[in-house]
């Protein structure tokens, strides 16, 4: 039997939260974390967490599992689960809203901050804005985010400055359209970007690296925004 | 753009760039007083170093660094547990003062730096 461990809190009726444990017997199969958790909802609905579509693509179901963060659906147990534990808990440094539910406005609003949108203040074209092949693939390793937040949420910058460090997953964003020829407002970017917070928190611990479930790497891009701000005020 | 005015160069691209030359200096400061020390060195050996001009250059430019170095560094630990999200509403005043100390702490070293130096 797995011991899974499950951190509760509803607002509404506890006083703190708590850790909830749960027998579960896994039938000799690898599990994803994102199965248990559902036949636990089963067991009891109370159990509250966010999810989609359970392959990886939409980023909903970001949670602490045995203290690495993950997507849940893409976590198989034999991954994860050493001792035959597993420990659920949410996002660290968010607030948390019920359960395994955090409150993302704080991320939301860094991600808003790098203005993460196409900005060329050329005349429109009749077609596409096009690009080499060899820019295009300057977007590869940056594109792919899909804002789960388990670096962002990894990161201790993040977790002491939420409201001034960008944190890993929008400065990532703020590299894609930096790097991005087609963009024109770099300079403006670069910036927005310059003060002793917004990028100059990160101390290049990688810990965005090492649980990025799309094995993206935050921390060489934001070296490459750090020479970009060097090369421009130097 | 976050605007801080208690940084050291107000830009975090300024800030680093001092940070990393700042410790090379101090980096290249310790090995050459290391060498000395370890090659072993008597009371008269010591004044005389100190008494070319470029040892002394040397040694200011260290602690001068030593000043950029540690105000950096330092003010990046208070505003990150020094504030008013880790420590409620006394963050700010706690933050200031312990910013204030450092900034005296390090005045003081430059100037009996500068003494040490130049004052024999």
């Amino acid at each position: 039997m797995l011991q899974v461990s499950i951190y509760r809190y509803n607002p509404e009726t506890d006083q703190q939260p708590y850790m909830q444990d749960f027998q579960f017997d896994t039938e000799g199969k690898d599990l994803m974390v994102l199965d248990v958790l559902e036949q636990l909802k089963a067991r009891d609905s109370s159990v509250t967490y966010r999810r989609s579509c359970r392959e990886g693509v939409c980023g909903s179901d970001g949670l602490n599992i045995n203290g690495k963060n993950g997507l849940a659906c893409i976590t198989p147990l034999s991954d994860t689960v050493k001792n035959n534990k597993l420990v659920i808990r949410p996002l660290p440094g968010l607030p948390v809203i019920r359960d395994l539910i955090v409150d993302m406005s704080m991320f939301y609003a860094q991600y808003e901050k790098i203005q993460p949108y196409l900005q060329n203040n050329t005349p429109a074209p009749a077609i596409e804005r096009l690009q080499s092949p060899e820019d295009r693939a300057k977007l590869d390793g940056l594109y792919e985010c899909i804002l789960c937040a388990c670096c962002s949420t990894s990161c201790p910058s993040f977790w002491w400055n939420p409201d001034r460090f960008i944190g890993p997953a929008g400065l990532l964003q703020a590299y894609r359209f930096l790097a991005d020829t087609r963009d024109t407002a770099t300079d403006e970017r670069l910036s927005r970007l310059d003060d002793p917070f917004s990028v100059f928190r990160c101390h290049g611990i990688q810990n965005c690296v090492n649980v990025c479930p799309k094995g993206l790497n935050p921390t060489r891009a934001i070296g490459h925004i750090r020479t970009m701000l060097l090369t421009r005020a130097t | 753009m976050v605007t801080a005015i208690t940084s050291f160069g107000r830009s975090g691209t300024s800030d680093w760039l001092v940070q990393r030359v700042s410790g090379v200096i101090l980096l290249a400061y310790f090995v050459f007083i290391a060498a000395v020390v370890v090659t072993g060195v008597d009371y008269a050996g010591w004044k005389a170093l100190f008494g070319q001009t470029w040892v002394r250059v040397f040694s200011l430019m260290a602690v001068l660094s030593l000043a950029a170095h540690a105000w950096i560094g330092l003010w990046a630990v208070v505003t990150d547990y020094l504030t008013e999200r880790m420590m409620g509403t006394s963050g700010n005043v706690l933050r200031i003062s312990a910013q204030l100390v450092i900034a005296l702490i390090l005045f003081v070293y430059v100037v009996w730096g500068v003494q040490i130096l130049w004052g024999y």
